[in-house]
Parts: structure tokens; sequence; C-alpha cells
């Protein structure tokens, strides 16, 4: 019998192991995109390996697998983007880094046009097994009286824009755990998968990982806290706000159901629609703005094909339709918290203030 | 040579001559004119090799080898078509012979190119990618960006560049900063030369050389071939609202398939008869193309949702 090791793991480092376990059992996987590594062609002043990506996932694979394989490109997202799509198309599988998703305006055509419709455009006869890794999300919530944030170009949520298009798998994990078994079912996937890891979670979300390679299906929510009373369903970073929140409902009496998406192309509407079976009310949290968005989706369905199981309209719980902010304190009021989450359901039982 | 240059030609103007009686297949942008630079570029190429195409590409599909009867099928919205009815003219594919895809948003093909080079490198294969575009889609910051990457990394790649004068109705004049497009080369410490488009043996050699230079890892090249389209840009447009007949005339008296025949004559290298043969076969090809692509089937409502995700495939890693 195999034992299988567990550490605790943060969700930069869990992504890393993923990448790298993947790499070593098959050669064709590449990792591309600015300053995976950092100081490309410096090794001859003994400098390598100076960066790793916005959250540090991809640091230390270039002294394993060599820059053959671990690619530093120029500033040039459509054109390395494009060329992981040719590359997938001829028989690499490559795991290309957007650094933040407020970049994707600089080569979405390779995601829109090229990349999600390939497959489909070409009848089937091209495989396109490529991963797009990239960092989301504000830094609200850590309760600075003053300062700033990353600003309004590089904070977004963007990942409805993403999910709207058909063909490309959508996946936003949350947990240590879940981010190492969703990175490695995105990199065997044979289509494109994007990955949209929370930036405030790259070096937090510690929990048990397992050494050993393993897989967390793609298009499967989890449900990670049962209750009886509402659905919290959450989004990435969001389905934390909605396991604080759960916990504050205690005291009140309210049994919390959390639900984590972590696929939102294509959306497991089984896994919430049977939740809201048992609950009858549901909160859909989402850090993204909140027009034509992802939280606005799932409520469409779920009073589409849930709505007599419903016993109160459903809520969401979104960043504003605004920019994100500069200002710490107005970046903490732009990203929802368990006190907004709290707040819906309170509406829902027609409680509180 | 002559049987491809032939074979495009025959495509194009049956094409063409199918759409003004009213068969009904979507857009379509004539390559007649061009084919030197697709057949020219193509005979220095092996069969694993890899091509990706503009959304000018029907002359690319036939020169790299794509049958002719599923191209037409194709055109035609028939699932017997190369990408069985759910691309058309302008995604018309084919991987088995090297065809990455015809790609109608401009320069995106240029990348894609640049990934399959950077693919056989990884793979440390001998194949060579070739990226065909416009003289227009030599703007398109991505064509920019690729040619950046294939030369810092030294990708066996070569940039061809058909320069037909128009994007759509733009004339390079105006919307080209440099006298040639080949000059872009030396931005980018590669060679660039510009070739006579309409005549396929300097295509021919100029390709040839830029591909034994890929192989032997020395990294990309630049060659632009001065050619002419002879129709609109699409079946709908009229030409002569932004070029003049003469301008037109003078491009059709350097026709790249009769300058061809005429070298094949005075040089005694083929006769006439044997000529006039690939022509008539050729005929005789399209014809079953066309013929096969109104008997084959249309897709069933079904065929909508097939081929959205790619499946998994018998072997992956679980």
């Amino acid at each position: 019998m195999t034992t299988t090791a567990v550490r605790e793991l943060s969700f930069g480092p869990a992504i890393n192991e993923a990448i790298r376990l993947e790499m070593r059992r098959d050669p064709n996987i590449i990792v591309m995109g600015e300053d995976v590594a950092g100081a490309a062609g410096r090794a001859h002043l003994g400098l390598v390996d100076a960066w790793g990506g916005p959250l540090r996932a991809t640091r230390g694979l270039i002294t394993e697998f060599g820059p053959e394989r671990i690619l530093d490109t120029p500033i040039a997202e459509m054109g390395f983007l494009g060329a992981g799509v040719g590359a997938a198309m001829s028989g690499l599988r490559p795991i290309v880094e957007i650094m933040f998703v407020d970049l994707i305006g600089c080569c979405f055509d390779q995601i829109m046009n090229q990349a999600a419709k390939m497959h489909y455009m070409m009848g089937g006869q091209v495989d396109l097994p490529l991963v797009i890794r990239t960092a989301y999300g504000t830094r609200g919530g850590d309760n600075r009286t003053y300062g700033g944030g990353a600003g309004a170009q590089h904070s977004q949520t963007l990942y409805a824009v993403l999910a709207h298009i058909p063909g490309l798998k959508v996946v936003v994990p949350s947990t240590a755990y879940n981010a190492k078994g969703l990175t490695i079912s995105a990199i065997r996937d044979n289509g494109p998968v994007i990955i949209l890891e929370h930036k405030f979670l790259g070096q937090r979300a510690k929990g048990p990982v397992p050494e050993e390679s393993y897989t967390v299906p793609i298009g499967r929510a989890e449900i990670v806290r049962r209750g009886r009373d509402v659905t919290l369903c959450g989004i990435g970073r969001m389905t934390h706000i909605c396991s604080e929140a759960a916990e504050l409902l205690v005291a009140e009496g309210i049994d919390a159901e959390v639900v984590d998406v972590l696929t939102l192309s294509p959306l497991d509407e089984d896994t919430i629609l049977e939740s809201i079976s048992r609950t009858r009310r549901l909160v859909v949290v989402d850090e993204d703005t909140p027009v034509c968005s992802v939280a606005r989706d799932i409520a469409a369905r779920v009073a589409d094909k849930g709505f007599d199981n419903l016993d109160a309209p459903i809520k969401t719980v979104t960043a504003p339709d605004t920019p994100v902010p500069f200002s710490a304190v107005l970046e903490a009021h732009y990203t929802p918290g368990p006190a907004q989450v709290i707040s819906a359901v309170h509406e829902l039982f027609g409680t509180g203030a | 040579m002559y049987e491809r240059l032939t074979l495009i030609r025959e495509f194009e103007e049956r094409l063409k001559w199918l759409v003004e009686t009213g068969v009904p297949v979507g857009a379509v942008h004539y390559y007649t004119g061009q084919e030197a630079c697709a057949v020219g570029v193509c005979a220095a190429l092996e069969p694993s090799d890899w091509i990706a195409s503009t959304h000018r590409g029907h002359g690319h599909c036939i020169a790299k080898g794509v049958e002719v009867h599923r191209m037409m099928a194709e055109i035609y919205g028939k699932t017997t078509g190369s990408n069985r009815a759910k691309g058309g003219s302008m995604h018309i594919t084919d991987v088995r012979v090297g065809m990455l895809g015809v790609n109608p948003i401009v320069g995106m093909g240029v990348t894609h190119a640049v990934g399959a080079a950077l693919s056989a490198k990884v793979r440390k294969t001998s194949q060579v990618a070739v990226a065909f575009f416009g003289e227009g889609g030599a703007s398109i910051g991505a064509v920019h960006e690729a040619m950046n990457l294939a030369a810092i990394w030294k990708l066996p790649v070569v940039f061809v560049c058909e320069n037909n004068g128009y994007a759509q109705a733009t004339p390079v004049e105006y919307a080209v900063s440099v006298p040639r497009i080949a000059d872009r080369a030396a931005a980018y410490s590669m060679p660039g030369l510009t070739v006579d488009g309409q005549d396929a043996i300097p295509v021919w050699e100029a390709a040839a050389t830029a591909v034994e230079r890929a192989r032997r890892g020395e990294g990309p090249s630049l060659i632009e071939c001065m050619t002419c389209r002879y129709y609109g840009h699409h079946q709908g447009d009229d030409a002569l609202r932004y070029r003049t007949r003469e301008e037109e005339q003078a491009a059709r008296d350097r026709d790249c398939i009769r300058r061809f025949r005429e070298q094949m004559l005075d040089q005694h290298l083929l006769a006439a008869v044997e000529l006039d043969a690939i022509e008539s076969t050729n005929r005789k090809k399209i014809d079953e193309a066309v013929a096969f692509a109104e008997s084959s089937p249309l897709p069933q409502p079904a065929d909508l949702f097939t081929d959205v995700y790619v499946p998994a495939r018998d072997g992956d890693q679980k």
C-alpha cells in the first residue's frame, strides 16, 4: 500500500507543484509568459529565476526544466499567446501565463476567436491543449485605512467575459488543494482552459495538499459547508467570504450551506440546484461587477430551473458597477465582504436592519 | 508546379462562376492572380512542414496539398468538407497535410505559425513553419510581436508577405511606412527579400533559401512577394472603385501561369501537349470536386452541438 504524505501548502506553491509534477510526466508541456522565470539569459552571471510570476507559481521551474521549456517572453501577450495556440495545435501542451487578467485586452483575439473556437471551427480535427493562467482580483478586505491597491487596470475580476465564450473552460480555484487538482486537470484537458488565480490567495489559502498527483474535475462545483437554511454560492476568493459569513450566521441561528462554484464554464448547475432544493434560498457572491456577470447568470439559471424550490427571491452580492478604485479605503468598500453577504441573508429572512 | 498553379486557378475560376450563378457559398476571397506565391513557397516545403494562412487562403490550401473536393464541400457547407461544415472558406484546415488553417482575423495565423515553429524546436523535429500574410496584415501588432519572438528564439519559420497592393480598398503606399515590407526584416535581425510574386521560380528560390536557413536552426526570414489579386477583396467587391483598369491590365500582362507556361516551352522542359493535359486533368478534378460537394449531405441540427469542447482521448493520463 502506498502512503501519501500530506502537508500544508499555500495557493501559489500548490499550483507550482501541479505544474512541476505534470512537466516531469510529459516532455511536451512548456510554460510561457512574462517573467515566469525572470533574469532570462543571465545564467552566465549566476542570475536565474528572478521572478516566477505574480503568485510565484512558476518560481524554481527553470532550474529543473531549463530555458527550453520555461520560456520568458517579451511583453507581447498577443504574440506569445498566439504562439501558444499554434504550439498547442502542433504537438505541445503550453501553459501560458497572462500576468493579470486585466491584460487580456492585449490578447483577447487569441482567446475569443482563436483558442476557444479552433476545435469547433475546424470540424474537430485539432486538439488545443492550452492552459492560460492569470491572476485576478482586488486586495480589498485587508482593512487598511489609507494608501492604495493596484487600481482600476490591475485589480479586475474579468471572468464573465471569458465564461461568455463557448468552447473555453473557465476555472476559478479557491484553496491550495483544489488549485493543484484543477491545474492538473487543466493541463490534461485536450482543449483550452483558463485558470483565474486570486492574487490575494497567492501566499494564503493554506491547507492540506497531498504530495502526489491528483485531479479535481473541471465542471463540478463543491459543497464546502453543509447547511439547511440558505445556500451561499461563492466564486474563488468569495468562497472564503461566504464561509466567514456562514460562521457568523451561526450565532443568529441561521445554518448556511456554502457552494464553491470552481468552474464557471461549463457551469455545474446540478450541484447548485440540488443545494437550493434543500435550503430553498440562494445568495450568489461574486467579486466581479454585476452587469452580465456570472452571479446574475447563476441567478437566472436557478430562477429558470429551480423556481419552484425557492422560498425567497435570489440575491446577488457583487462589486458595484464601477471601476476598481485605487484608495485602500474605497477598495475595501468595493470588494464584497462577509457583512454584505450577511445583509443579503437578512433580506431573505426579512430580518436585520 | 504547373499542376498546382493551374489547379488553384481552375478552383477559383470555377468557384467564381458558381458564385455568380447563385450558389450560396458564404464569404469567399479569390486567390486568382497570386498563385505563384503559394505554389512557389510550398514547393520548397516537406509534407510534414506547417503553413498558416489568411482569409485569402484557397491557394495556400491547394499548394500544401489539401484535397480540392474536401475544400469545395466545405465551401458548400456540407458535412464531407474539410471542417465538416463548421468553418467554410475562411477556416479551411487540414492538419494532416500541415495546413494549420485559413484565418480571417488578419495577422493571427502568423502567430500560430510561430507557435508551430516553437513546437518543432522544443520537440526537436526538423519541421519548418511558413506564415503567409498580406501587406495589410503587415500593419497589425501581432505580426510584429510574432516576428520578434521568432527572432529572439531563432525559430524555424519563414514569413511570407504577399503584397497585392490593397488591404480591402486601402493602398499599400498609404498604409505602410516603408517602401518595401521586406525592409522591416532589419528590425528583427532577419534576412528580408522582395521578389516578383507573379513568377513562381524566384518565389521558390527565395523560399528554398529561407527554409534551409530555418532548418539549419539559424532562425526566421521574411520574403515579400509583389503580386496582384485579379478580383476584388471578396466576391462582392468591385476593385475598380479603388484601382485603375490600367493597373489591373499590367498585372494580368504578368500572369504567373502564362509566364510559367512560356518558360517551360521556351526551355523545352515540357511540351504544350503535356501542359494542356495537366490543365485538362485539373478541370476534371474540379468537375469532380463540384459534383462531390453538390451531392454531399448537409449537416443535421444536432451537429450544432458537436466539437464545442475537445474530448478526452484514448491513452490520456487520467
